[in-house]
């Protein structure tokens, strides 16, 4: 069996592998759509301390050395723990639909 | 080379002319001589493998699952309350189809504390998944491990072996034991090498959530592969005997069951002093066989159907206990011979329970019991030797 | 077939000693067995070991109770366990002991055709230097004895098995087992 057809539609148990396995890691699945808040940063504010980006649960925050962080909104579900750890208030979460 | 050595040395040696490349286990009483014995071979640079000492078995299943599916031979040694502690992670190995071989030293399970032999530990891990292979001496337990490794790799059973061996009674015993020269091993066993494994250059998950509509379709297929692993042991045990020049028996070993009057179904230690009560009794005139169950899972209901055309009477000799309805052997018997034509007479005997002594005497009393038996005439099951319990 | 029992206390070899023995025979092309009272092991409590030594397979395995051999490895155990208990009619028993098989006849009341054999091991083993004075390690003087004693085993092939199976003092603890075997007294 190949990587590829590790991919496929199984239409018996005999199409199946032995044990379950899968071969895409969890970054393609996208659960950026489960959220309905999403955090917005004042960068004014922000002073790269990490902290967000350390308390993430789903590795949705990047930062590179001297940048601000950045959302990963296709995996962000938005539960708001950056907002409630972020100890400038720099990260505000708000409803998906009522950002401009 | 022939040694003089005790069952868990065999067990140990086992592993090495295998060349297991991961061990990992907790000692436990009368287990702890096999892990010695590893960890020496290991540390002498005899053996090559990674040792892990770990915490409980619990971890030590849960290392060898994983090292399994990093593609590497696994082994492992435990019994009683450690076999039971690993009870969860038995169903994960034979789930994630690892073909993990490892030792049970049959003890009996607290309370009452006990280190003797019994069966109880292993018949409780009966639904996990894992085949199940019981022996009668030293020489069986270095080769079931043998061909349980070359079984369990095998592409379409890819499941795990559990060996028993009785506490004390083989694995404190020593006996000669004849250890194959790793060559001839190399040449009956083949590398290990699954199509999927844990690689970082090749990286795959396992053991993934499943849906309703696909659960059963897994489930299924370890059964499928249980159901092959029936046909897998004779063929592997024929393959053994052209290789190493012996054989355990197969499934089911049959010693002087055709048309004998009465036979009793034994697994263990146990049926090789029953061997010599059957010469004993055979030269005194009464026809009497005895058949030893040796592998348990998967279940040979064709041994047990052909057993029934060769005898009226079968005692049916349970080392375990399910409290509340017979041995664990008594059912499944009883279960294979559901329905045949000429049913045999049926009793059960629970038997040595913590390490009870089976001598040849009290087996004698149970084959003359088991010939005096009348159709329907007898109680279902009887607990041999408790003091104040049917004349014992 | 020949069943033997050893008696003596956790530590002081008994099990070995079951093993050397069969070992012994093993090399003699004997089909053999050898095992502990499956018991929890404690360093001074008394133990048992048992050696089963045949001609043909040994199928066996349920524990010994009536022994043709009977080897007691410590002379203060004659008065904490029954030695003769099960010992089959024309039976021996060996004891580590400086008694005389006559002394030790009374003093156990034993009043049979059971033979006695006694060898000084004790003296042997601290000669040899094997083990401390206070704590002996007495086993290959007491093999050594019970293969002249016995017969069952020729002394060359204990001697072999002694040295395999010995971990220290492998040359000690052959002079040991000679110097026994040329010292036992039978009855």
């Amino acid at each position: 069996m190949t990587k590829e057809e590790l991919k496929g539609v199984y239409k018996t148990y005999q199409d199946l592998p032995l044990t379950p396995i899968t071969s895409v890691n969890s970054s393609s699945n996208r659960t950026g759509f489960w959220k309905t808040n999403k955090p917005v940063l004042d960068e004014s504010k922000c002073i790269k301390c990490n902290i967000c980006w350390k308390f993430c649960p789903d590795v949705a925050i990047s930062m590179n050395d001297d940048e601000f962080p950045k959302f990963d909104l296709g995996h962000c579900k938005g539960c708001g723990i950056c907002a409630h750890e972020c100890p400038k208030d720099a990260i505000t979460m708000v409803m998906e639909g009522d950002v401009a | 080379m022939k040694m003089v050595m005790t069952g868990n040395y065999a067990s140990a040696y086992g592993a090495k002319v295998c060349r297991a490349e991961v061990i990992s286990a907790y000692p436990i009483t009368p287990q702890t001589s096999v892990v010695e014995k590893i960890a020496s071979l290991v540390s002498s640079g005899e053996m090559k493998a990674q040792f892990v000492n770990v915490e409980s078995e619990h971890s030590a299943m849960a290392a060898l699952i994983s090292a399994s599916m990093t593609g590497a031979r696994t082994y492992t040694a435990t019994s009683s309350h450690g076999l039971l502690l690993m009870h969860e992670l038995l169903i994960w190995a034979a789930g994630a189809r690892t073909p993990i071989v490892m030792s049970n030293i049959c003890r009996a399970n607290g309370p009452p504390w006990s280190v003797w032999a019994d069966h109880h530990d292993a018949m409780a891990q009966r639904d996990t998944g894992w085949m199940q292979v019981f022996c009668e001496g030293n020489q069986e337990v270095l080769d079931s491990i043998i061909m349980s490794y070359k079984l369990a790799e095998r592409p379409d059973i890819r499941l795990p072996s559990m060996i028993n061996e009785d506490a004390f009674i083989l694995s404190h015993t020593v006996e000669p034991v004849d250890v194959p020269d790793m060559e001839l091993v190399d040449e009956f066993l083949p590398s290990y090498n699954p199509r999927f494994k844990l690689d970082v250059d090749e990286p795959y998950g396992f053991g993934s959530l499943v849906m309703p509509d696909m659960y059963m379709e897994f489930r299924y297929k370890i059964n499928e592969a249980m159901e092959a692993a029936r046909q897998g042991w004779r063929d592997v045990e024929k393959d053994f005997e052209k290789t190493f020049g012996r054989n355990h028996g197969g499934l089911v070993e049959f010693y002087n069951c055709e048309d004998a009057d009465a036979v009793l179904l034994i697994m263990g230690s146990v049926a090789s002093t029953a061997k010599d009560v059957v010469d004993k009794l055979c030269s005194e005139g009464k026809k009497v066989g005895m058949a030893r169950l040796r592998v348990y899972r998967p279940f040979p209901v064709e041994e047990i159907r052909k057993l029934a055309g060769m005898t009226n009477i079968i005692g049916i000799c349970d080392h375990s206990y399910t409290f509340g309805h017979w041995g664990p052997m008594a059912q499944e018997v009883r279960g294979a011979l559901y329905g045949i034509a000429d049913q045999p007479v049926m009793k059960n005997y629970i038997i040595g329970l913590g390490g009870k002594d089976m001598t040849p005497e009290i087996l004698e009393k149970i084959f003359l019991k088991t010939l005096a038996l009348k159709d329907g005439a007898d109680q279902e099951i009887e607990w041999i030797g408790v003091k104040g319990l049917g004349g014992w | 077939m020949i069943e033997i029992r050893f008696h003596g206390r956790g530590g002081q070899g008994a099990v070995v000693a079951s093993t050397i023995l069969a070992e012994a025979s093993f090399l003699e092309g004997k089909e053999v067995s050898a095992f502990p009272f499956f018991g929890v092991e404690r360093r001074g409590a008394p133990v048992t070991a048992y050696t089963r030594i045949a001609d043909t397979k040994i199928r066996n395995k349920s524990g010994i109770y009536a022994p043709d051999y009977v080897i007691v490895m410590d002379p203060s155990l004659l008065d904490a366990v029954n030695i003769a208990e099960g010992l089959k009619p024309g039976g021996l028993i060996l004891v580590n002991t400086k008694k005389s098989p006559i002394q030790l006849r009374k003093d156990l009341g034993l009043e049979d055709d059971r033979k006695l054999a006694t060898v000084p091991a004790t003296d042997i083993a601290i000669k040899h230097r094997l083990g401390s004075s206070a704590a002996p390690i007495v086993n290959s003087s007491v093999l050594g004895a019970f293969a002249k004693a016995s017969g069952v085993v020729g002394i060359e092939s204990l001697i072999q098995s002694v040295k395999k199976n010995v971990p220290i003092k492998i040359e000690e603890n052959a002079a040991a087992a000679r110097e026994a075997y040329d010292s036992v007294v039978i009855h």
